[in-house]
């Protein structure tokens, strides 16, 4: 058996559909629907009609049952060569990611020429089940044989059955939000409400600068009759954010930072990114952006209060850096996924911070601040939205092409996840 | 609404009570299709002209049944007439007398063809007169033509003869089905560069070409054509536009580029996308256009200024970029209008801009030429679009039914053909000229 060798993943570029607040201009469109429209965005910038990709891996973090191969009936629909192998991945807000990560890592195998990774997510057109007991009693119905078990069943039947019950982002084992426990993680840096306002502020600036000259023309294919993310305040102020009133952490009175303003807001949308090789980017006659380098995924225990729920990137940005021997000011951008201003600013604050770096990350020294004039300069999630798992997708198309306008560097990309875990990556520029 | 009136008068009882009440009666037009004979019957050739045999040679090695002045009592369909030597007007009698019973025997469809010289300030005045004449005579004789039968004219100038590549490439436009809904039309043709394609079937094999303004309407037609055709098309639109240029990109099997024609480097950037993804660049369609109409007692800064940059000003930018990249046997093709030519109220901007394009074209085409490239326009008159399904009905129906010979509006097929026959290699000759797809439109004639 031959030894496989490794050889560089390439980011080739991307296409996302503009991301919309929930229940707005894509109320009516499915998961499928949205990853299908991102991706025959992709496929029609690239000439990908009739070719059989390598695979296509993605998913969504809320997920209808009957959505089951949501990535390959979205193949399906598109025009890629129906031969296209395409496969489901779910790893909360990491799924782009991951799906992304695993690809590249085929890629670099030589198992994969080419690969489409990205994902979708909608809250608007969110999958409501039944109540607990109403598929108890639903469930037993069906067992029944004879007309007395069956009405047996049925008389368990209770008004209280008939409440959907409609999905949360809520934590099933702290039953707590997420905002709830990034309040947590908040106070627990020191994160003034200020900091966070200017950081979202920042966000809408950066974002509203970016769709003006351009940068988006070649990462995005508008959707239902919207051609940019239309949670973008451009006109945003620290006055305007300064006056909403927090909507997480209102126990703690006076001192709850967490606004609307400084939180992501639920989103619908979806994003893709072609990988390949150097060989299949150079057949193709496609651009070649950046090096998918590495990445690296972590989790923290959040359930006993050990970690903050979406602080699991510190460690996994440690761990990688030390694989890479590199320093944390080693890059050109910091991609850090604005899950809440707050996750971003508890981050850097921790890097910084002798004590976490040395007994959390065990390291000698602290990672060290970055240059904030390097962090999120073309907008993130607070300006753009999340849908969960189309982040991933958003954020390495954006760095990749970033990357290769400076024609050098490196970059950093970090994403929080539920469940206490994290995806971060390296990508490195190609002229 | 077009299309159920065209049914209406074309079959059963609807038909005859059309015909019965004195309806116009537009005919379904014969449009191409590689499983259709280039004519719908036998091709008589009438008069005279220096290398008449060779063109008579090539005519029937494309599957045409000849026959020379005389046809006996067949049905026809099409009719050539070479004209091209004529001195007097008072030779035009036996001719055109001998097409008049010609006419009689065309079956619908029918095409006629007159290859003639252009008359010129410095011919003797006979010559001028009856050059010039033949131009009237042809049109009127378009006019009389019934049953979805056209009537246009090539001339012929500098050392073009009737067998030149160029001539003959147009010959085989006007009397295939791709010259349906061009009618009463002459284009200028010149010397005898330019090479047939191997097959009429795919005459843009190997070519790649731009087209803007791709996402719907026209463009997207275009696209479409010139893809069945044989091109690789990169097809390019807004960003905003960018959910249907995709569509469209994904089905002609192209390349999709997101820009907005007005950007300084609008045209450095389609020649990059070209030459990155393709290796090559062979053909530009500005078809990139707006409308926004206001009469110019209310215009506004606002609708003038952004029709004119869109139209015009765009193209004659990107045409400089064009030129500059050195690209070998480029051709262009740019998009007028009939409004540009005859005027329409309401559109003093627009016609600006599409006159514009007339004469950038005329203006550029040495410059092309110098690269072995040409440059023309295409100029449509009422077609069938969602633009144009917005018009008021009874002006609609003007426009549509009573201006054009052909009493209907044409298609954006229709003007993606001429576009595409204007792209063929063997196309050299024809260089800074517009061709009208209007069904012989009143307007502008």
């Amino acid at each position: 058996m031959a030894t496989p060798s490794v050889r560089p993943a390439v980011v080739i570029g991307g296409n996302r559909i503009p991301f919309a607040r929930s229940n707005t201009k894509y109320a009516n469109a499915s998961n499928q629907d949205m990853f299908t429209a991102a991706l025959e965005g992709l496929v029609a910038r690239f000439g990908l009609q009739g070719q059989r990709i390598g695979a296509v891996a993605g998913g969504a973090v809320l997920k209808h049952s009957k959505d089951f191969n949501l990535i390959r009936e979205s193949v399906l629909g598109s025009s890629l060569d129906p031969a296209t192998v395409a496969y489901d991945v779910q790893m909360a807000c990491a799924t782009g990611m991951e799906a992304i990560g695993s690809l590249a890592n085929k890629i670099k195998l030589g198992q994969l020429d080419s690969g489409i990774g990205g994902g979708v997510d909608t809250t608007s057109d969110a999958p409501i089940a039944v109540s607990e007991g109403l598929r108890q009693v639903l469930l037993e119905l069906a067992r029944a044989r004879s007309t007395k078990a069956k009405l047996t069943a049925l008389s368990r039947l209770r008004p209280a059955h008939l409440a959907p019950s409609a999905p949360g982002t809520g934590e099933p084992r702290t039953g707590l939000s997420m905002g709830e426990h990034q309040a947590k993680t908040t106070r627990h840096w020191g994160i003034t409400r200020t900091a966070q306002d200017e950081l979202a502020l920042a966000s809408h600036r950066n974002l509203a600068a970016a769709y003006e000259r351009g940068f988006f023309d070649d990462l995005m294919t508008s959707f239902n009759g919207l051609s940019r993310d239309n949670n973008l305040r451009a006109d945003s102020t620290l006055e305007k954010l300064g006056s909403l009133k927090p909507a997480f952490g209102k126990s703690l009175g006076e001192e709850a930072t967490m606004t609307a303003g400084n939180s992501t807001p639920l989103t619908d949308g979806a994003s893709t990114v072609l990988l390949g090789s150097e060989d299949y980017a150079t057949e193709h006659g496609l651009p070649m952006l950046a090096n998918f380098v590495d990445f690296e995924a972590a989790a923290v225990d959040f359930v006993h209060g050990a970690e903050g729920l979406l602080m699991a990137p510190a460690y996994a940005v440690a761990r990688m850096l030390k694989r890479n021997n590199l320093t944390l000011q080693d890059f050109d951008f910091y991609e850090i996924h604005e899950a809440f201003a707050g996750t971003v600013l508890s981050t850097l604050k921790a890097w910084e911070d002798e004590e976490f770096c040395r007994e959390k990350l065990g390291l000698d020294e602290p990672l060290g601040a970055i240059d904030r004039g390097k962090l999120n300069v073309n907008g993130s999630s607070l300006a753009a939205g999340h849908p969960f798992a189309a982040t991933g997708g958003r954020i390495v198309a954006t760095l990749a092409k970033m990357l290769h306008e400076k024609g050098s560097g490196r970059g950093l990309i970090s994403v929080c996840a539920a469940g206490g875990q994290g995806v971060v990556a390296i990508l490195e520029a190609r002229n | 609404m077009a299309d159920k009136y065209l049914d209406m008068v074309n079959s059963g009882f609807t038909a005859t009570l059309a015909k019965k009440l004195g309806l116009p009666r537009p005919a379904r037009l014969r449009r191409w299709s590689t499983q259709t004979p280039l004519l719908p019957g036998p091709l008589l050739v009438l008069g005279s002209s220096a290398r008449a045999q060779a063109l008579s040679d090539t005519l029937v090695s494309w599957g045409l049944d000849v026959r020379r002045n005389d046809a006996g009592g067949a049905k026809l369909g099409g009719l050539i007439l070479l004209l091209d030597e004529l001195t007097h007007p008072e030779q035009l009698s036996p001719l055109m007398l001998a097409a008049g019973q010609a006419v009689r025997q065309l079956v619908p469809g029918a095409r006629v063809v007159s290859i003639s010289r252009p008359a010129l300030a410095t011919d003797e005045p006979a010559v001028a007169a009856v050059r010039q004449g033949i131009d009237g005579a042809i049109r009127s004789l378009g006019r009389e033509l019934r049953a979805g039968a056209t009537a246009n004219g090539i001339l012929l100038t500098g050392d073009a003869e009737a067998d030149s590549p160029s001539v003959l490439a147009a010959t085989h436009f006007f009397l295939s089905g791709r010259s349906a809904y061009v009618d009463g039309q002459f284009l200028q043709v010149s010397g005898n560069a330019g090479e047939l394609p191997e097959s009429f079937d795919a005459p843009l094999a190997g070519k790649v070409v731009a087209v803007t303004g791709a996402a719907r309407g026209i463009g997207a037609a275009i696209a479409a054509t010139l893809y069945r055709d044989g091109a690789t098309v990169i097809v390019v639109d807004m960003p905003g536009a960018s959910d249907a240029l995709s569509k469209v990109a994904n089905r002609v099997s192209g390349t999709a580029l997101q820009l907005d024609v007005t950007a300084a480097d609008a045209g450095t950037r389609i020649i990059e996308h070209a030459r990155a993804r393709h290796g090559q660049l062979d053909l530009v369609i500005h078809n990139a256009g707006i409308t926004r109409d206001k009469l110019l007692a209310n215009m506004d800064a606002g609708r003038w200024d952004s029709v004119i940059a869109v139209n015009i000003a765009s193209q004659l930018r990107m045409n400089e970029q064009l030129l500059a990249a050195d690209l070998p046997g480029l051709r262009v093709v740019s998009l007028a209008s009939t409004s540009g030519i005859a005027g329409n109220r309401g559109q003093s901007n627009y016609a600006a801009s599409k006159g514009g394009v007339i004469g950038m074209v005329r203006a550029s085409a040495e410059d092309f030429a110098a690269n072995g490239g040409t440059i023309n326009a295409v100029a449509p008159g009422f077609i069938e679009t969602e633009m144009t399904a917005k018009i008021p009905l009874g002006t609609r129906t003007v426009a549509r039914m009573v201006l054009p010979s052909l009493m209907q509006g044409g298609l954006p097929l229709d003007v993606a053909e001429a576009i595409g026959f204007l792209a063929w290699d063997a196309s050299q000759g024809i260089n800074g000229q517009t061709l009208r797809v209007c069904g012989q439109s009143l307007v502008g004639a």
